[in-house]
């Protein structure tokens, strides 16, 4: 059970629902053969189709479908085997035909789950109430040249799977697993790159409160969040706004809103009186779409595999913690990363060396793991030289440091500076019986009963060796000879 | 040289093709005949000198042995067709000066097939209406005229501009769109033959769309062999229209054999219309008795849902209009009447372009598919299509063709009916059904009413089966044996 919201007369429930738009990854857009790259100058990705050209017809790109199929069924989802595309009918300067296609009443996406990773742990299941194909719009510019809008139709048309949850989240920390999560699996299956500040994923959230047990509360629809962060900030500004409107007196209006980043506080943007009357109907320029179910399975077998099944084995089969587990499947390419580094190696010390060595150090290069100038075969090889005892756990993460630095591989790092490890037992014993002459005082005094001097005749050595002796020979040797 | 523009787009193409003339010499005919026929205003724009290149190409591939099915013949094309660099209007002034930069498939196979353009036709606003009355750019006027009368006819609509160049002798054939009738309405006023194709057959890309689920295009030409030749060549599949299907084009020429021995002609009790003029019923009569004496079978029928064709019609196809004429906003082409926000930009854009017919329909289109009412009106529309198409398979377990008027009247003056819309709407009354079912339907001059004015009568088939109904028409067009012709001195001919 998530928290309540404290009101000044009890406690609330807040109910949220989302709908994500994703982006679908596809050098086409859903309906003509224009690019969708990002970054393009305006206007240069349009189609006469996508400029809504008299007599220009919509054609559906296959890729956007099998993308779609692929996305359902990562969401434990039921893929309508017939499915029909709606027009949306609305005006817009920056929607060329005048209309969008949309599914309606029968998406290509029926029900699903899916489980988010709560912070303390625990996983909550989320159902999925349908994923539907859609086009994008335009966009207009209104602060170009005054008096005038320009409008940039690159977007227009672009292929969107809108994504549509069950209000079954509970608070903003859930709101926030949930995008989490979904923006995994979006991409680990590839067909969304989920990036929020290009505008690849964007999220409308649907908040309401209520008393605990009580039905449904009159809900808001909050548009265009383009972070998690602002979502989480808009949906906790937007459920205090509802409770002090009620538990003053008032009543929520059914409405649209928008967040303001700058002031954190959400604005109506139109109320259900001005609403659109979409008037959907069939596009009959496009025939209802059938798949069939051999495509259907052929996808499902082809699917990678997902965060839940990664976690998962990763636990049971590699016996790491749910929580390293966790950290290491929570985007596909550290999950990748790490196997590399982990194939034929100690998995344990291997995710320990990605999640807080490599991680710490790209944290504080603010890099991104697919920046890391240490790829996981250079960390590997550092791995196998402290396995084979040529270095050291604290040599080895010096190498990191310079492997990180020159992107050069850890072998090359150690043989050029000298940094094997030394174990050749004469050359220890020599060391060990040196500083044991040279400190007779605190010989006596281990012998005497302070054993834990152990420590600093330790150090003692390792500073003597600058790094490189055998700490476990060491530490066999002193306790040989100090035992005397 | 006997005159060129006498003879049939098969006559002609057998002349080009024996050396008898070129295609330079035929087309120059014929653009002859377009200035001489200006007083009908058939065209919104006339384009002689791309005719006269598009005919010296003609005659060069010729000479290398490169002719195609339509090689050298002038045709003209309905102004609902994109057609590269050259302006397309769809008879309606917010689309005025739009030139648009591709060529609508149809047309694309025509040129490919070495088919000669003379120019835009004349049309109804976005192919609305029945008369040709509501083209921006004033009525077309129906080379024909009744017995002791002057007054000018309409040539029906919505391709009235088709219908009357091919009448009047100044195209050899020419591009139709048929939604509810289209075609065969104004073919049926004018005495010419006016096909409308199996939805699917030919592409819509580059067609303007009025009502996507029922336009199809088709051709216009003053013989059934003429009808065959000119479709085969427009017809075919189209990757970039997702309804067009994937089937090969028959030689419907081919499927011209005279015989039609043992066909089965369906005739249905529910096209007999109250108040039907008795010539009308009459001429069906003669109808059946021609296909009965060619050895055909005929067969009572019934179509149960014929009288809710109508008024289906007059639901769906506005509703997909009003749609589909969302985009002439004054946005990106066209025309542009500036305001002071962009909704009133909006609204005077289209206030201004829209002609009253069109704003009706798009009423009527948003109404019905408005929230609250989309159950009562869109959805139970489509639900009654599904019966009309179902009445239509059941008629093809007995029946492989079916027989009846085109129109319940022939050709009417202009300015009739314009105050009262629903009479209007019942010209289409014989032709809607096809339309809803997706059938190809032809008609074919059959004989002359009272007043000396043409009338058709129409043959449906079954999906696909153009070439049976083609069969059945040539032998309606033998046995009518149709040589009557509008007197064009009147027009400067």
């Amino acid at each position: 059970m998530a928290e309540l919201l404290k009101g000044r007369t009890g406690d609330w429930e807040i109910v949220i629902g989302l709908e994500v738009h994703a982006q679908i990854v596809a050098k086409a857009k859903l309906f003509s053969g224009a690019s969708t790259a990002f970054g393009a100058d305006p206007n240069e990705q349009v189609s006469l189709v996508d400029a809504g050209m008299p007599g220009m017809l919509p054609v559906l790109n296959a890729e956007a479908v099998r993308q779609a199929v692929r996305t359902g069924l990562a969401l434990n989802a039921r893929i309508n085997r017939h499915s029909i595309f709606a027009r949306k009918n609305f005006f817009y300067p920056d929607m060329p035909q005048g209309y969008q296609i949309s599914q309606y009443e029968l998406p290509i996406v029926g029900e699903g789950e899916i489980a988010i990773d709560l912070p303390d742990g625990a996983t909550k299941a989320v159902g999925i109430e349908r994923l539907h194909l859609e086009q994008d719009a335009g966009k207009s510019m209104h602060d170009q040249r005054p008096g005038k809008s320009h409008i940039d139709l690159n977007r227009s048309g672009v292929a969107l799977m809108e994504i549509v949850s069950k209000p079954d989240m509970r608070s903003a920390e859930e709101a926030a697993a949930y995008v989490t999560k979904l923006r995994a699996i979006l991409r680990y299956v590839g067909s969304c790159d989920g990036n929020m500040q290009e505008g690849s994923l964007r999220c409308d959230a649907n908040v309401s409160v209520r008393r605990p047990g009580e039905k449904l509360g009159m809900r808001c629809e909050i548009k265009n969040l383009n972070s998690i962060r602002f979502m989480r900030q808009a949906i906790d500004y937007e459920a205090a706004r509802q409770v002090e409107l009620i538990e003053d007196g008032g009543a929520v209006d059914q409405e649209t809103r928008l967040y303001d980043a700058d002031t954190g506080e959400t604005r109506s943007m139109r109320s259900k009186e001005d609403a659109h009357d979409y008037r959907y109907f069939p596009d009959p320029d496009l025939l209802p779409l059938d798949v069939e179910q051999a495509y259907v399975d052929a996808l499902k077998a082809d699917l990678p595999e997902l965060p839940d099944a990664k976690k998962r084995r990763f636990i049971d089969e590699l016996g790491l913690s749910p929580y390293d587990a966790g950290v290491l499947v929570a985007e596909r390419e550290t999950a990748a990363y790490f196997e590399t580094v982990a194939a034929g190696r100690d998995a344990k010390q291997a995710a320990n060396w990605v999640t807080s060595e490599l991680m710490g150090q790209l944290n504080r290069a603010g890099l991104a793991l697919a920046e890391s100038p240490v790829k996981a075969e250079s960390l590997g090889g550092l791995l196998d030289l402290i396995a084979d005892k040529t270095i050291s756990n604290n040599i080895a993460k010096d190498v990191l440091n310079d492997m990180f630095a020159t992107g050069r591989d850890a072998a090359t790092i150690v043989d050029e500076k000298g940094l094997r490890q030394v174990s050749d037992t004469g050359a220890l014993e020599a060391a060990v019986d040196r500083v044991m002459a040279d400190n007779p005082d605190s010989v006596a005094e281990y012998r005497g009963g302070n054993q834990k001097l152990i420590g600093w005749f330790m150090g003692q050595i390792m500073k003597a060796s600058g790094g490189k002796a055998n700490p476990q020979m060491v530490n066999e040797l002193l306790r040989k000879k100090l035992a005397g | 040289m006997a005159d060129l523009r006498n003879l049939t787009l098969a006559q002609a193409r057998d002349g080009l093709a024996a050396g008898d003339f070129t295609a330079v010499e035929l087309t120059d005919a014929f653009i002859g005949a377009t200035e001489a026929m200006r007083g009908l205003n058939a065209y919104i724009v006339e384009t002689p000198e791309q005719a006269r290149a598009m005919a010296a190409a003609s005659d060069a591939r010729r000479a290398k042995g490169q002719a195609g099915s339509m090689e050298g013949i002038p045709v003209a094309i309905k102004d609902l067709f994109c057609t590269k660099g050259v302006q397309a209007t769809a008879g309606s002034h917010i689309l005025e000066g739009f030139v648009p930069p591709y060529e609508s498939t149809v047309t694309r196979n025509l040129w490919n097939a070495g088919a000669v353009m003379l120019g835009k036709t004349n049309m109804d606003e976005f192919a609305m209406g029945s008369s040709n009355m509501t083209s921006h750019f004033g009525p077309v006027a129906n080379p024909w005229k009744r017995k002791g009368d002057d007054a000018v006819l309409v040539p029906g609509g919505s391709s009235g501009g088709s219908a009357a160049v091919v009448a009047a002798r100044a195209a050899l054939g020419a591009t139709g769109t048929d939604t509810g009738g289209s075609i065969r309405q104004p073919g049926a006023f004018t005495g010419v033959v006016g096909m409308k194709p199996t939805y699917g057959r030919c592409s819509r890309w580059g067609i303007i769309a009025f009502a996507s689920s029922l336009d199809q295009a088709g051709p216009m030409t003053r013989t059934v062999r003429d009808s065959a030749i000119m479709l085969g060549a427009m017809a075919g599949h189209d990757p970039k229209d997702s309804t067009s299907m994937k089937r090969d084009v028959p030689d419907f020429e081919a499927a011209l054999t005279g015989d039609i021995r043992g066909l089965r002609i369906g005739i249905p009790g529910e096209y007999v219309m109250d108040g039907m003029p008795a010539e009308i019923e009459a001429l069906w009569r003669t109808g059946i008795d021609w296909m009965r004496l060619a050895g055909a079978e005929i067969v009572d029928i019934s179509l149960p849902h014929t009288k809710y064709a109508l008024p289906t019609y007059y639901i769906v196809a506005p509703a997909e209009a009003s749609s589909n004429l969302a985009r002439y906003d004054g946005v990106r082409y066209g025309l542009r009447v500036d305001g002071d926000s962009i909704q009133e930009m909006y609204e005077n854009t289209r206030g201004a372009g829209f002609g009253a017919e069109v704003k009706r329909r798009i009423l009527i289109g948003t109404y019905v598919l408005s929230a609250g009412y989309y159950d009562a009106y869109y959805l139970k529309a489509q639900k009654v299509r599904t019966r009309i198409a179902d009445d239509f398979r059941d008629a093809w377990q007995k029946v492989d063709a079916i027989l009846t008027p085109t129109t319940p009247s022939a050709a009417f003056a202009q300015g009739d009916k314009m105050d009262d819309p629903i009479a209007m709407y019942l010209n289409d009354v014989f032709t809607v059904p096809a339309s809803l079912a997706g059938l190809p339907g032809i008609s074919v001059p059959a004989g002359l009413s009272a007043d000396g004015l043409p009338l058709g009568l129409q043959l449906i088939g079954r999906p696909f089966d153009e070439e049976t109904v083609f069969r059945a028409a040539h032998v309606l067009e033998q046995a009518a044996g149709f040589d009557a012709r509008p007197d064009l001195t009147g027009w400067g001919g």
